[in-house]
Formats: structure tokens, sequence, C-alpha cells
């Protein structure tokens, strides 16, 4: 793998950048790996990518239906936090934070983490409850999270409206300071080129079409449009498909798939300087490095598979964004899409072991999946690595719906995150 | 005569009418009609703006909205500032303030120019290859010095001074776009009197034909021929007309959203009108007359100012009489343009045409203009262009056999004009999510499978000749009824497809545009494949063709021929990226429409509200009601306020506004079967004139909502719910009743807002309401606690439920609402006498939670069961099922350790703990500690004289008399274990 640096782009500015290799091989598949992953997202491919750096294990192809990156990895608002309430979830996503915060110089590959801080917005006295149970939650666990008066808040946040005559008027805030965003798909490339350059078979347009399995019950291969794949190990991780794709191997998932949709504005100059998200009015906003404002809307009512959701979902949203900024309201919107988001009943993912031996899934990660890539694969190329689940991830079997140990993030706070 | 460059006659303009708008400080002149960019090249400008990356020079490419250059801030006046205009669709008026864009110190002298110097390191995708090191620097220098360059325009820095309309409409046959094949729809399909909306992104009807001034359809000159077909359009009472107004958007069923912009082509716009407004439309079927764009050559700096698309000066002659230059060089790979040298040199101007095409390879074109005196250099290449804020020529070379390319001239030219071909406008068919087809005839995508009601016409689906389109259209409009084909003149059309234009120059140097805002170049696009980006999607986002303001409409076939040239791949190989809404940009505020302020979310209020307002209450919301939060007197801080009204309840009589509980009427034969199913109590039992409080579990045996319950009849239950899950409980239990138990006779009807709900707790409410009373006996015998009584207060028919949420004496008066401020105010005058008090909802909070009693969404969060929180013993073990029961008998829901509900007092009893605090067992371990649980709820009672507080314990109800920490903001609190009830331990107040 040809190092990307300050270096290598100065030399190659002289050579008419004639010299850059590709960034990932497109091979063949090959008739049998160690390990097959589904699904050539952000989590895929770190999976991939750790599998390979972690555990040696090299032997490893991600097989993907459409182009690595093209889901949701591709199309969510970027924000990353960790001041999750529950130990099990703050644990996971702050092995994630801490990755991120290495991330770009791991992979050879600036994937722009920005640490510019997350402000949840809290706008009712149920609101200041559950995000100071947040803030005193994660001081026990040695996560850095604040508590903002309405006053610092707008300090923090220069066009945040606080005035008391707003529809909900802003109570106070929780800063998560390194909290921020990314660049989205230079994770997904980032990812691909690392785990590639380590041996890892990235195949494209490559739709899993079933599952073979042997005279015990173990998944032995993959059925694919490019023929059958033999494995050990299959770990399938792709996102709204999951259900669909696990129904191939008789696996009824606790999963319902929703359009979530998102847009962004005309680029402009700096004018909003970190992420802030308002459960409770529904927007999630930030400024990309380009100059777009870039803004999170909700999911539709229906369950549905069609990346298209109703307009009225991001008009609410812009509702909301020119209610807490103002002088957003002669902003255009340049650009609105949607992703498909699989949502698990307690809002909380599943990594692990599925019933059918040799077939392991992560999935279930909802509305904010982006923010836990790098500790997603992570721990998942530990689980497929060793069969047996990292302690991380422990928590969040598929098992638990059935004992009822559930982590509901969402019904403690009372929000989607 | 405004402008130098103005031509003496014709043009759409009207000369009787000056306007003059201010650029970049400098007064201009030009006519109504004009556009900001027509206006500003009538008056020789060209240099408009810097791009985004390079900051190099731009100019007008356009003439309309695929303009991706001429960006331009637009001030119509305090509040009306904002950024990043077409200056080819924002309409010349007095009064406009415009300002270029993306500059330091000046569009003139831009710093910003020295990316361009660094353009050889700054190529695609460079940012992902380098400022890694430092690790802390990204975030400190790198980024915001990236960030500062990027951006185009800046942003409002106050609110909108204006306002925005919203419209939802239905017609039979939506005609989105009035160009020939549009008119000609819109006229078939309302001949028969179906509802017809026709809408148009121009200010004026007739797309093409507005700068076509040669043509001519059935006889007549073709601008003739819109007339007439406009007028006709007009008249017919079936047809509404909508200029101005850009379909943006097509959603499922057939939902189409407009934006139409109102008053800001007005320069005294009266107050009423909105400045958009937001056409949401649900159309029988769509039409989409959609038109083509031209594609620009791709050769080194073709994006030098006073370079623009051919049938641009076409439409700046003819339609704004404005000479975009005098020396005018067309570079061509086709027929149209051959139109647009005729027509400049019609008006006057020196016109010689380069094309690419071997003479052979050419049709009548060539002729029709030689024989008007032009030059035409058939089989030639364009090197470059010249010059660098503005054109000064063009260096071309004729193209040898085997793409040898000859020797090199300089055809002087202060405009060119380029034509690539077209490309048809299939950005709506894509977002109604039909499948694209490829037509190698004309080199572009068109619609192929429709997945709506929905069909293409005219140049939207590749059929460029004007007869055709008129003739398509008239199809389209009515598919039933052959019209005759009306005779138009023949429209030069065919183009050769040409990705890049051949050179001899060293390819690795050259700077060859794609996509001119975003400053992708045909070298960017060879470097993303090289680099393995095979996929468009893949080579859009790592190059960012296509994602600038102009959504590519300008740029996505040129990238998409060069990545399959590279390729070695048919173009259809390649594929095409997904067109997205909008179709052009659309202010937020038009998305946003009315809903702002109080209408961002209606609020809810009660019958009593005015009465609460009038005396002083302040408010909180709870979902959408406002709730009076607590009455304070004087100068009283809310602690006061609350002390005070605590008091009056424990000891006098307060009165409390409930009506917000939601009530849900449930009724028929089967409603106490229904009742037990949903509920986790038992009903059969309960007799008629009786309450019960009744608690609701989700599937998966969480506590969902509670009430009290009563039973109005054998066949009737008047339910209440929490403020917020009203709408939640109803959806629920209508979800259950409709699909899993449709045999039930059972009828769910909301009553929330037909009744107010007046709460009179304390001691002395008998007393206060004895005489108002009739038709009840109000003795603690014959009207006992927790039982309901129909009757008469203040003449009024009531339910009174004897019930209290206070732990004292009470009455919850249900009234009909239209009469519940004259009872509460009736109440409230008998009441005076006996110290009568209004408190509020944290009133309420603290007298409950001195009782021990429980708030759904306070103490309870989604994992709470009933045994959790202590009511366990609700549970009626002898029900076959209800909802929730399977998972109260899961692993983990029986197993030991589950956090209880239990009280806590602080040691110091005047600490107030924070609700949300968390609760360990050791304050002297290391982070991370893990919590035994958390303070549900947290207050200072008066009638204890101290702190107290709820909370989820792990294994709490085995801990009683343990002292515990809590996290206070800065440190911890130690706090004793308790059961969770402080006052009046047996309950027996509420039976006095």
């Amino acid at each position: 793998m040809r190092r990307f640096s300050l270096r290598t782009l100065i030399a190659e500015a002289f050579n008419a950048h004639q010299g850059w290799e590709r960034q990932w091989r497109n091979p063949e598949p090959k008739p049998a790996y160690d390990v097959i992953i589904v699904g050539a997202g952000g989590h895929g491919l770190a999976t991939a990518f750790y599998l390979a750096s972690e555990h040696g294990v090299t032997n490893v192809a991600v097989i993907e239906k459409g182009w690595l990156g093209g889901g949701n990895t591709g199309r969510n608002t970027t924000i990353i936090r960790s001041n999750y309430l529950y130990d099990e979830s703050a644990g996971l996503y702050e092995h994630a934070v801490k990755l991120w915060e290495g991330l770009s110089q791991a992979l050879n590959y600036n994937v722009m983490y920005s640490q510019r801080g997350v402000l949840m917005l809290a706008h009712n006295v149920h609101d200041v409850q559950s995000f100071k149970r947040h803030v005193y939650a994660n001081r026990l666990q040695g996560i850095d999270n604040e508590w903002l008066t309405p006053e610092q808040a707008k300090a923090f946040c220069p066009p945040l409206n606080i005035s008391r005559d707003l529809r909900y008027p802003v109570l106070g805030g929780a800063l998560q300071r390194r909290g921020g965003v990314a660049r989205h798909d230079a994770v997904a490339w980032g990812y691909a080129r690392a785990a590639d350059a380590l041996g890892v078979d990235i195949i494209q347009n490559c739709e899993v079409t079933g599952f073979r399995r042997n005279a015990s019950g173990a998944v032995e291969a993959v059925e694919t449009s490019r023929g059958t794949i033999k494995a050990k190990r299959v770990g399938v991780v792709a996102a709204g498909h999951t259900s669909v794709i696990l129904a191939r191997a008789g696996l009824r998932m606790p999963l319902e798939s929703f359009p979530l949709q998102a847009l962004v504005s005309e680029p402009v100059k700096p004018v909003f300087p970190c992420v802030v998200m308002s459960n409770a009015v529904h927007a999630y906003i930030s400024q990309s490095d380009k100059g777009e404002l870039v803004i999170g809307a909700g999911t539709d009512q229906y369950v549905s598979y069609s990346q298209q959701g109703g307009l009225h979902v991001p008009m609410h949203a812009l509702d909301a964004i020119c209610e807490l900024f103002p002088q957003f309201s002669r902003m255009r919107m340049l650009r609105s899409w949607g992703g498909i988001v699989d949502v698990t009943p307690d809002r909380s993912p599943i990594i692990g072991k599925t019933a059918v031996p040799g077939l392991f899934v992560n999935c279930g990660w909802g509305t904010g999946g982006f923010k836990a890539t790098p500790g997603s694969g992570h721990v998942f190329a530990h689980t497929l690595a060793t069969g047996e689940p990292h302690p991380l991830n422990a928590p969040f079997t598929l098992d638990r719906f059935r004992t009822g140990r559930l982590i509901d993030e969402a019904a403690a706070a009372a929000v989607t995150h | 005569m405004a402008g130098v460059n103005r031509l003496p006659r014709g043009g759409r303009i009207d000369r009787a009418k000056p306007v003059s708008i201010s650029f970049n400080g400098q007064t201009l002149s030009g006519y109504a009609g004009d556009t900001v960019a027509s206006l500003l090249l009538a008056n020789g400008i060209h240099l408009v703006g810097r791009s985004f990356k390079y900051h190099r020079p731009r100019g007008i490419l356009s003439h309309g909205s695929d303009e991706p250059n001429a960006l331009l801030s637009i001030d119509r006046g305090p509040g009306k500032i904002d950024p990043n205009n077409r200056a080819t669709v924002a309409e010349a008026r007095g009064g406009l303030v415009t300002a270029s864009q993306n500059h330091w110190p000046s569009l003139n002298f831009d710093v910003g120019a020295i990316n361009d110097r660094l353009s050889p390191i700054f190529v695609a995708g460079f940012y992902y290859k380098t400022f890694m090191w430092p690790r802390r620097f990204w975030d400190r220098v790198y980024e915001p010095n990236i960030r500062a360059a990027a951006g185009l325009g800046k942003s409002p820095d106050g609110p909108d001074a204006d306002r925005y309309g919203n419209r939802h409409a239905h017609c039979d046959v939506l005609v989105v776009g009035a160009g020939p094949a549009g008119l000609a729809a819109a006229l078939a399909a309302s001949e028969g009197g179906k509802r017809i909306i026709l809408a148009d992104e121009q200010a004026e009807f007739g797309g093409s034909l507005l700068h076509d001034v040669t043509s001519t359809v059935d006889g007549t000159a073709a601008q003739d021929w819109a007339a007439q077909a406009i007028a006709m359009l007009k008249a017919r009472e079936n047809v509404t007309l909508l200029t101005r107004t850009t379909a943006f958007g097509y959603y499922n069923h057939n939902h189409v959203a407009m934006a139409e912009r109102i008053t800001d082509h007005l320069e005294n716009a009266p107050d009423h009108l909105p400045r958009e407004r937001l056409w949401q439309v649900r159309a029988g079927a769509v039409i989409l007359a959609t038109g083509s764009h031209e594609r620009p050559l791709v050769f080194a700096d073709n994006d030098r100012p006073g370079i623009m698309l051919a049938e641009s000066i076409r439409a700046f002659v003819n339609r704004y009489a404005v000479a975009p230059g005098r020396r005018i060089v067309i570079a061509t790979s086709g027929a149209s343009a051959y139109r647009a040298a005729a027509d400049a040199h019609a008006a006057g101007l020196a016109v010689t045409v380069v094309d690419i095409r071997l003479e052979a390879d050419c049709g009548p074109e060539v002729a029709f203009v030689r024989q008007k005196g032009i030059d035409v250099l058939t089989s030639h290449t364009v090197i470059a262009a010249t010059g660098r804020k503005r054109v000064t020529g063009l260096i071309v070379a004729p193209l040898g056999s085997e793409g040898r390319v000859g020797a090199r001239r300089t055809l002087a030219a202060d405009c060119v004009g380029m034509s690539g071909g077209w490309t048809p406008s299939v950005h709506l068919f894509s977002q109604s999510r039909g499948k694209l087809r490829f037509d190698d005839a004309i080199d572009a995508f068109v619609p192929g499978q429709s997945v709506q009601a929905e069909r293409s016409a005219g140049a939207a689906r590749g059929s460029y000749d004007l007869a055709d389109c008129i003739a398509d259209g008239f199809a389209a409009g009515d598919p039933l009824t052959a019209r005759p084909r009306l005779a138009a003149t023949p429209s030069l059309t065919g183009f050769q497809p040409v990705r890049i234009l051949p050179t001899d120059a060293d390819a690795t140097r050259v700077r060859a545009f794609v996509d001119f805002q975003n400053d992708v170049t045909a070298k960017d696009i060879g470097l993303a494949v090289r680099e393995g980006f095979e996929s468009v999607e893949h080579v859009k986002r790592y190059t960012t063709t296509g994602m600038a303001t102009d959504q590519g409409k300008t740029s996505n076939m040129n990238a998409l021929g060069l990545m399959a040239g590279i390729q070695g791949k048919a173009l259809p190989a390649v594929g095409t990226t997904t067109f997205r809404p909008p179709y052009t940009p659309v202010t937020f505020g038009t998305l946003v429409g009315p809903a702002k302020n109080a209408l961002f979310d209606p609020a809810r209020i009660t019958p009593i509200h005015g009465w609460a307002k009038e005396h002083g209450a302040e408010f909180e919301n709870v979902g959408l009601w406002k709730r009076a939060w607590y009455f304070p007197q004087g100068r009283e801080t809310m602690h006061e306020a609350v002390a005070r009204e605590c008091k009056a309840v424990r000891e006098g009589v307060g009165i409390f506004d409930a009506s917000t509980l939601g009530k849900i009427e449930v009724v028929g034969p089967d409603a106490a079967e229904f009742m037990n199913r949903i509920y986790i109590n038992a009903w059969t039992k309960l007799k008629p004139g009786a309450c019960r409080y009744g608690l609701m579990l989700k599937e998966d045996g969480f506590i969902m909502d509670d009430g009290v319950v009563a039973r109005l009849a054998e066949d009737r239950f008047h339910v209440t719910t929490t403020t917020g899950g009203a709408a939640r409980v109803l959806q629920h239990m209508e979800d259950y009743l409709q699909t899993e138990w449709p045999d039930l006779r059972v009828f769910l009807t909301s009553i929330t807002e037909q009744y107010a709900v007046i709460a009179l707790q304390g001691p002395k409410a008998r007393e206060v309401i004895a005489p108002l009373v009739s038709d009840i006996d109000l003795s603690g015998e014959a009207f006992p606690h927790m039982t309901v009584r129909t009757g008469f207060i203040c003449g009024v028919p009531t339910r009174l439920f004897r019930v209290s949420f206070t732990g004292e004496l009470g009455f919850e008066i249900n009234v009909p609402s239209d009469h519940g401020r004259a009872v509460w105010e009736a109440i409230y005058e008998r009441g005076r006498a006996f110290g009568i008090t209004p408190y509020g909802t944290e009133t309420m909070h603290v007298l409950r939670a001195e009782r021990g009693f429980i708030i759904v969404g306070q103490e309870t969060d989604g994992t709470v069961t009933p045994d959790d929180v202590g009511l366990g013993g609700m549970i009626a073990k002898a029900k076959p099922d209800f909802v929730g029961k399977r998972s109260l008998a899961r692993p983990d829901i029986v197993a030991a350790g589950r956090k209880q509900l239990i009280g806590l007092v602080t040691d110091d009893p005047s600490l107030v703990l924070d609700e949300g605090a968390q609760i360990i067992d050791d304050r002297h371990r290391p982070v991370p500690i893990k919590a035994l649980g958390h303070v549900t709820s947290s207050y200072w009672s008066a009638a204890c004289g101290r702190s107290i507080a709820l909370a989820l314990v792990a294994g709490g109800r085995e801990r009683m008399g343990e002292t515990l920490y809590v996290t206070t903001p800065d440190s911890f609190a130690a706090a004793r274990v308790t059961a969770p009830v402080f006052f009046d331990e047996k309950g027996a107040r509420v039976h006095a």
C-alpha cells in the first residue's frame, strides 16, 4: 500500500498523480474463505480490517450487493458521540470514540474526525431530568458529558435561539466535547483500502442469494449472484436489509426497517461551529467542511425498504431547524435523501451469534450506527475470530429479547439516538 | 439604452420600464424582463464570482436554472438577504443589491486564487491523503482553514423578514414545464374539462420558444403560437397556470412538490403576499415536459468568464436583447449551436463556428450559416481558451486522421459559445422512481418504464424537434384523441458525442473543467478511476462532481462519458447517479411555510387556561399541552410558591386543572373483557360506580401507562391516561382491537377534549362543593373513596370522581368543556372562604411523591415492571392473559437484583437531590463505577419539613436503612434508603 502523506502527495503533484495505486482491488471471488462478511458498509469493512490487523485472519471476503459504502455509511449525518446512559451502550460507543480518535492515523486515511462537540438540547422538564441522568451516569462511567444552561449553550453555539418565547424554549443542554462528526465516505474507503492491503477481498456487485449448511446445520457456504463461496464463518452486516438476508438462512429477526431521511443546504461560509441535536423538536444539524448544513430528519411512520420517504418528514425537520436557528430560514435545501435503518425492539444493536452455527450477525443500529463503526467492527472481528463475543458486545445478544435483558436507551431517554 | 451591450432592438424586455440594481457597489441599469445575469451582461460584466475550490474567475455559463457559476448574494432589504442566488434565474428589479461571493479582499483580486497555483496538489480527494499529522491539528488548524476557504456565500445572520405560504392542490393532470410540449399537453388535456395545473419555473410560459425568433408553427411565428396557446389556457376555468413555479420533488402516489416564487421579483410587494409558496399537488396523472439541458464542451480552461453555452448566447441575444460579446466563437459538436450562430450574426455580432465534426458528418446547418457569411471551421478541435478574467480567444487546430492535431491558430473572441449536445431533463422522472434507459441515438438517458401515473413529453424524453415536441405534447395530454400534426420549422438537432476535445497538449497538464462550480476537471475523473473508484457513485463522491448547487445539470453526462471512456465501457454500463430532490434548491422557509412560532406545533390549552394565565400561572410544556406549573404570588420564587400551594392542600383545599389527562370511553358488551386484556388488573367484578387504578404494559412487560378507571355501567368504562400518553394509549388499544381481537364488540372514543377536569383536593374539599352539587350524596358512606357518581354541579352535568392523587380527601369534577371555566370559577368563589388555593403541576408532583405515587415516565422509563415499582400485587393472577403477561415471565424479569422503587432521605435534610442523579454504594471507588440506580423524583417537602426523593435502586427493597451515595453536581451526598412513602403512611387521609 502506497502510504498517503504530504510528502507523497507533493511527489505525485510533480508526477501528475500518475503514480497512485488503486485504493482497493476488484478481485474475483475465491472458492473459499475463512470468513465471509456480508455487507461492505462501514461496519462490515471495519470488521474485515480488524480481523486482518488484530486477529491475523486475512483470508476474508467482504461481499456487497452494490458498491462499498453505498448504503447508510454514505447517507448518514455522521454524528459521533458516546454519552449513552447504560453501561453496556456507553462502553461500546466509548470504545468506538477512542478508536475514532486515532482512526486517520491507523488507516493512513484522513477520515476527518472533528471533535467539535455534540450539544443535545433539553426543551421540557422531562428532558432536563433525562439529560441530567445521562450526565451523572456518564460521570460514573468516566465519559465526558456536561450540563449547560441555556446561556452556556448559546455561548457554545451562537446561532442558537434561546428565547423564552419559543414554542419549546431551550431549558439547557448536555454537551459532549469529544463528540463530533467525520467524513463518512472516507471511513468506508479508508477501511476498504487498509483491509485490502492486508489481503481482504472486497467483492462488489455480488448479492447473497442463500446460505448452504452442512449436515450438522452449520453454515458452510454462501450462495451469491457470482457463485457459491465457501466459508467457515459468516458475519452478516447488512443494516436495513439484514432481515431479508437472514430470512434466506431461515432466521426471523426482531427487526423493522424504516426509511430515514437527511438533507443538506447549499454551502456557505462557516456559520455553525458544533453539532446540535434536539430530540424533542426533532432536529439534528452540523455544518460540513464543504459548508453545507447537514440536517437529520426522522423516520417515516411505516416500515419500508424503499430509500425514499415522504416530503413531510424533512419538512418537519426544517420547521424545527428554523425554530431553533431562525437565521437559516432563507437558506436552501440542496439535496435530500433516504436510507434504510433497521430497528430492534429496544433500539440497541444485535452483535453476536445466531441460532445457526457459524452464522453471526451485527445489525439493529437503527438511526445511530455510524458513530459506532470502528467499535462495532472491532468487537465483531473479535467475535468472528474467536467464535465468542468480546466483553463489550457480550450484552448485545439476540437472546436478550427472549430473556428480557434489554438495553433500552430509547425508553430511558424517551428519544431516538 | 441601458447597458453598453444592449442591442437596439428586440427581446422580451420592457424598454419602457428601466430598472437599476447594484452589483458590488456599482449601479447598473437594465429593463424589466431582465434577469440579473442579462443585466450584468448588458453592462459588459462577465466576471461574477470565484469558483469553490481554486477561486478561479467565473462568468455566466447559462441562461437558466442549470447555472453553476453565477451565484450572487442578493439583498432585498432588511432581513431579506440570502446567498447563492443564480443570477440567471433572479429577475432584475429596482432595489436589488447584489454581490459576488467567495473571494477576499475583492472579486478582482482574490487571495484565495493561490489555491489555483496549488492545484497540482489540490487534486480530487487530496484531503484524504494528508492533514493527518500531528493528530490534534485536524480540528484546530487544518479543518478551520479548509472550512474558511470552502463554502460559497455567507449565511444570513438574522431572522427572515419574509413569510411563506403552503397550499395543497388536487388535479387530474399536472403538467410540469410550459415549453412547446408542455403547452401542447396542457391544451390537449384541458379540452375535456379535466382539472389541469400547468407549472413552469420561468417568469413566462413558452420555454425555449421565448428565445426562438425564427421558427414558425402552423404557419405563424412560434412565439405567437405560444401566446395563443397561453391565451386559450387562461380562458379555460379548469386550468390553473403557475409561472415562477418549480416542481422540485416527485414523491410516492403522484405527490409532486412545487415552489412558487411570488414576491422576489416585485419592487414594492404588497405585505399580504408571501415570498414563496409551497404547492403540494396530488395529481391523477403527471406530464413531465421539463425540456433538456445543453452540455458544455470539455477543453482546457473552458471555464473562463465569457465562455457560455451556445443556446444561452441565443437566449441572451433574442430574449434579453443583450450582446454577450462582439466577437463570438461558437465551438460545437452538434447542429443546434448553428441557430445561435445565425441569431448572433443577425444581431450584428461577428461570429465564427468551430465544429469538431467532419464536414461530411454535418448536416444542412453548415450551409445554412455559411450562406449568411459566417465562417465555419469543421473538423477542428479547441485546444484551449485564452484570457483569465475574460476569455480573449480560442486556440483551435484542425483534426487530422487518427486523432492527429494540426497546426494551432488563435481565434480572437470576447465570448465563446459551446455546445456538446443535449441531455433530457429526467430528474423528476427519476425521482418518481421510473427506470431510465440509455438511447444511443441521442447519447443520453431517457425515461424508460414509468412506475407512477406519469408520462414524459418532448425534449424531456429526447424528442428535440419542435414539431415532434408539440405532437408529443398533444399525445401526452390526451392519448385518446388523434390530433393533426402541426407543421413547424425543422429544428437543428443531432450531435456527435465528445467527452473531451482532442488536444496535442500534455493531457496531464490540461485543466479542462467538467463540474464548473466544484472545480472538477477531466483529470480528476481520471485520477478517481485510476485509484479504483469505479462506480459512478464513488467517482461522484470522491471528486464531488455533480454535487454542487446545480446538482450536476451541466456536468453529469460529461463526467459519465469520461468515466466510460477511461474504463473502456459503454456509457450505459457506467450507469447514472440517483437523482434526488429537490430539482433546484428550495428555501427552507418555503418548506416550513406557516409552521413557525406558535404554529410550529399548535399548543393545546384547557378551558381553564385563560383563568390560570390571568392568575399569574407559569406554564410548562407537557406534550402539546400548556399546563399551569405553579401560581407565584408577588415576588415568590417557584420554591416558595410550591411550598405554599402544598401546605394549602394539606391543610385546607387546593384546586387544580387536570383537564389534560387523557380520557377514553371504552364501551360495548365486551368492554370488561377488553379491559381485562389491556390492563394487568381484573375488571370483571368491578361494580358500576366504582373506580380502580389501572396499569397497562407494553408487550415487553414494561409499564406503558396508568390511570384511574371508572366503571359507569356494565358496558361502559371511563378510562383516564397520563397527559402525554393519551394518544399513544388510544392507538395501542385500537391496534389490539382492530388487529388482534376484532371479535370483541367494543368501541373506543377519545373524550379528552369533551371534559374539563377540576381536581379539588384537601380536607375542606367536600365542604367547598357541597352546596354546588345536586343529585349526589357526598357523604363518606354514600360516596366513598374510589367511586364515581353522576349528577350536577352548578347545574351542569358532571361525572364526579372521588379520587385523590395527593393523598387528601379529594374530587375530580368532570364537566363538559364548555362549562369548565364557569364551574371552576364558581368553585373558586365558593372556596375563597376556605382559603382555596390554585396549584400547578409541580405541587401535584410533590404531593403525590410524599405519598409515594408513581408518575409513568418519571418513576418508569420503559424498562420498569409493575413489581419494580411495588405494584406487582395489582396483577390479576387468575386472568388467562393480558398484554405483557408473557414477558413478565422472562428469566431476566424474574431474576433477583432488579431495580426497585424506594425512598431516599438525605443525611442533610435541606439538600434536594437532582432528579436523574446516580446512586452508588461506595463513594471511594475509582471510575468507572457501576451505578445501583438513579433518583427519579426529588422535592422539598413542606409537610415533612425536609427533602424527599424516590429512586430506582438495584435490590432496593432489601436495602432498607442502608446508606447510599448520590451524585451531586460536584460530589456525592449520603442518603438513607426508606420505604417510598413519606407522609400519611397508612393512607388514612383520603378516607376523611
